[in-house]
């Protein structure tokens, strides 16, 4: 048996939790309502200025956020394929693409990854987004953190493609392909290298339903022209 | 007057003889992660600074309706619905700061000095102390990491202030070693950390017991 007393202070503890939890949830909920907005401009205009390291702005005029490829258009799409393609056009013909991707490989984990490449399939550039490598080792896949200022290590694909060099020479130098890499420190631009070749093939393989117009992300709460 | 001799007691024991760091060693995860350089120890330090200020504030005005038996959970949920309303806060107002400080303010959840001075201090104490006492904290921990940071920077790389174009573009880092430093990798690493943290403590140690003339006094336990 409980005795009325303790029962009473359990009940009175379990209402006093709960009302702590709505006034917490209420407190949270509107929070996030009224900032929302705000931190998704300010989350668009972060993109943004990292798309243009890999997308002259000259290179197109169409709204790349209203033109995000809808990965559901291809089927099976494979688990370590972009998370993202956005599609640049001028003149609505297709000119560039920028794809967000990642290496998953890296000497810390995951390397995010943002790759611009004109239409007839060469890099414009790439840049690393976010990464976990060894400080002062393997970050100099980083353009922010590579001490070659003259020459950084990412800017070694601007203008190549999957056929220059051949596929094959697609791996860091140590491992017999072109690419450089600092030595005690090949993992890092292992994964990367290999993450941009897969990215080459993934846009050489699906080339037409990238660049497809009818294959636009739906977004949700976004002002854009619906597709026609 | 009584108020006042609060108060520089609270700021020499964050500061000094309950140092979050050195003497409670609370919070060595974070620690550990972050002081690779002055800027991220320094910006971890301060995220702390308003977060346990705050948490503290708040609890400290809503000690009376907390039952003693649940207090646990309630200060969980004030410490983690403060976090996150300043994570939002900043990361819409002040979203340059925030994509400097953004990691690191989930990260204080992690941090048990919060719940800490929660526990021992607000929940016994009025408002303003608590908030103060949770600022000391901060400034404490901010101190130590700057230094740590500072060290850390300087054998592994060379260099002092390194990120802080991120925080103040008017600056750049400061090359202290010349070029052809070759970096002690160790000290970069986690286990670096360890290894000056413990020369740390160690050297607070001889000061306080020299000061004192006796013996160190025991470190409170590891959470």
């Amino acid at each position: 048996m409980i005795s009325g007393g303790a029962f009473q202070t359990a009940l009175r503890s379990a209402a006093i939790l709960a009302a702590f939890t709505a006034v917490s949830a209420v407190a949270l909920s509107g929070f996030h309502i009224w900032t929302r907005p705000m931190i998704e401009t300010s989350l668009r205009a972060k993109k943004t200025s990292a798309i243009a390291e890999v997308l002259p702005a000259s290179l197109y005029d169409n709204d790349l956020f209203c033109d995000i490829f809808d990965p559901e258009s291809i089927p099976e799409y494979p688990p370590n394929a972009p998370a993202a393609v956005y599609r640049a056009r001028k003149g609505g013909k297709p000119a560039a693409l920028v794809v967000e991707t990642a290496a998953n490989d890296g000497y810390g984990g995951k390397i995010g990854l943002l790759i611009g490449l004109r239409a007839d399939g060469t890099l414009i550039g790439v840049r690393v987004t976010e990464h976990h490598e060894t400080p002062g080792l393997g970050d100099y896949i980083d353009l922010k953190k590579d001490k070659n200022r003259k020459r950084p290590w990412i800017t070694q694909f601007d203008g190549l493609s999957l056929d220059n060099p051949p596929e094959r020479e697609w791996k860091v130098k140590k491992d017999g392909g072109r690419f450089d890499s600092v030595a005690g420190a090949t993992i890092s631009p292992r994964a990367v290298v290999k993450a941009v070749r897969n990215t080459l093939k993934f846009v050489a393989r699906h080339r037409d339903a990238l660049y497809d117009e009818k294959n636009v992300r739906e977004e949700k709460g976004k002002r854009c022209d619906a597709p026609r | 007057m009584i108020f006042r001799a609060k108060i520089r007691e609270i700021f020499s024991n964050g500061l000094w003889k309950q140092n979050s760091s050195l003497v409670q060693t609370l919070g060595l995860c974070p620690l550990l992660a972050v002081t690779t350089n002055i800027v991220n120890g320094a910006m971890l330090s301060l995220a702390t600074i308003l977060v346990a200020g705050l948490a503290s504030f708040s609890v400290s005005g809503l000690r009376r309706l907390i039952p003693r038996e649940i207090r646990i959970p309630i200060f969980i949920m004030i410490a983690a619905t403060l976090v996150t309303l300043i994570d939002q806060c900043m990361a819409s107002f002040f979203s340059g700061i925030h994509n400097v400080l953004g990691i690191f303010i989930p990260l204080i959840i992690t941090n048990c000095i919060v719940l800490a001075r929660i526990e021992a201090f607000a929940a016994k104490n009025g408002p303003l102390l608590s908030f103060l006492d949770g600022v000391s904290t901060g400034a404490g921990m901010l101190w130590t990491l700057v230094l740590l940071g500072g060290m850390r920077e300087l054998l592994g790389n060379g260099t002092l202030f390194s990120g802080i174009e991120s925080v103040l573009p008017a600056f750049s880092e400061f090359r202290i070693l010349p070029e052809s430093w070759p970096g002690f990798l160790l000290f970069t690493l986690p286990p670096g950390a360890f290894i000056l943290l413990a020369f740390m403590i160690a050297g607070k140690n001889w000061l306080a017991a020299r000061h004192a003339g006796q013996a160190p006094s025991q470190n409170s336990a590891n959470c």
